[in-house]
């Protein structure tokens, strides 16, 4: 039997465990999608309206800089999120994504969740708190690649 | 052992892994020092330069040594322009090695961050050497880009004979199809039972204590998790005391430590 949305969604670790109501009003937002390899799920400047939860596959955040061509900032594994723009104004993409293989998706659309996160407080707190985690860890991960540790000795 | 006095080996092959590395392949000239077991390391002497110590990478039958060198200084420059046929000095094997034979039965984690594949890269052909005697082998390499990646060849050949290799790089162009991030990203995703496994871990101090923190909250115990150290080792036979940290020589009890032993000791910044 094919799975649901509903429970797609509570396959992802960074909802492990949401209260079943609050899984139902996030999976009302959200709808399954794919792309290819190579296709690009957004670019910097577009307007953000959904974010993602990958299923299988890899995405690359990119960002072009004039005379060293595209650069591959991060990659968003299996099970991770990709997307916060959805979350502030104004709602529109800082890099690029572009699909590493076949990517599987759950696309959350993020103007419904705002609307229902407004409405249900505790909701979106429960989300808000689970998205700070993944925005601490992807911090901390960025800091310490800052801190250049792999560079030779100064 | 050759504890005070070099014992002359001459370069049969040089190779420049990066920018910034090479490999030498140094063939005994009067007689091999002892066999270095994994994690050991040799004093590399250029003559008239001075003296570094370098992890022992490769061995071989007839007591030649495989040792990879970062071009970051005046011996080690000396060193990397060694050409084939010329000779150097080496004293040693020094130190503790990894303990291969306390991880039979269980998977074992081997953590790399850049240039530390060196240190590792004997203890990942001994283990692959007894394959039968482990459960998962996993070696999870982080380097700063694509290009910085050592032994490039080999890792291909590594995960053909049983080594689940997992590799991830700070940043990179278009081309690279792998991921991009920190390599305790890895860690947090790696098939492994953390219950029965063992971890050796080799890299920049920091890269290690991240690491460290993602290896337990996987459920690795400290006591199971082995790292090496890198310090100014300069006698290599616990006599200077340039290479103390805290109650420990390096040279002499490491420079392969448990978590759980040393530490406490990485935290204090005046050491």
């Amino acid at each position: 039997m094919p799975q649901t949305v509903d429970t797609l969604v509570l396959e992802a670790p960074v909802f492990a465990g949401l209260d079943p109501a609050h899984a139902a009003q996030l999976a009302g937002c959200a709808q399954t999608t794919g792309w290819d390899d190579g296709e690009m799920l957004f670019r910097e400047g577009d307007p953000s309206d959904a974010f993602y939860v990958v299923r299988h596959g890899r995405v690359a955040l990119e960002v072009f800089v004039p005379g060293r061509g595209t650069l591959t900032v991060e990659t968003i594994e299996t099970g991770e999120v990709v997307g916060w723009s959805w979350l502030f104004p104004p709602y529109r993409w800082h890099f690029d994504g572009r699909a590493i293989g076949s990517v599987r998706a759950i696309a959350v659309d993020g103007a419904c969740l705002r609307g229902k996160c407004d409405d249900d407080p505790a909701l979106g707190y429960d989300l808000m708190r689970r998205f700070s985690q993944v925005m601490l860890e992807r911090l901390q991960a960025t800091r310490l690649r800052l801190a250049d540790v792999y560079g030779a000795p100064r | 052992m050759s504890t005070m006095t070099p014992s002359a080996y001459r370069v049969t092959g040089r190779r420049r892994d990066t920018a910034d590395t090479c490999t030498l392949e140094l063939e005994p000239r009067n007689g091999a020092l002892g066999a270095p077991a994994p994690g050991q390391f040799t004093m590399l002497y250029a003559w008239g330069v001075g003296e570094v110590p370098i992890s022992v990478s490769g061995l071989d039958a007839g007591g030649r040594l495989v040792q990879t060198i970062r071009d970051v200084g005046s011996v080690t420059h000396k060193l990397c322009a060694l050409d084939p046929g010329t000779t150097l000095g080496v004293r040693g094997p020094f130190g503790r090695g990894w303990p291969l034979d306390a991880f039979a039965g269980a998977d074992v984690v081997v953590v790399a961050g850049g240039l530390g594949l060196a240190p590792l890269r004997l203890a990942v052909l001994a283990l692959l050497a007894r394959r039968e005697r482990y459960g998962r082998l996993l070696l999870l390499y982080g380097a700063r880009t694509p290009a910085d990646l050592l032994y490039r060849d080999e890792l291909a050949r590594w995960a053909e004979d049983g080594l689940d290799v997992q590799i991830t790089v700070d940043a990179a162009d278009a081309d690279w199809d792998g991921p991009v991030g920190v390599v305790g990203k890895l860690v947090a995703r790696a098939g492994f039972d953390p219950r029965n496994a063992a971890a050796l871990m080799c890299g920049p101090e920091v890269m290690m204590r991240f690491t460290a923190v993602a290896l337990a909250e996987r459920g690795v115990a400290p006591e199971r998790t082995y790292v090496s150290l890198e310090r100014s080792m300069k006698c290599g036979i616990g006599q200077c005391g340039h290479c103390q940290i805290g109650p420990t020589l390096v040279c002499l009890d490491g420079p392969v430590y448990s978590w759980a032993e040393i530490s406490r000791w990485l935290s204090v910044r005046e050491l």
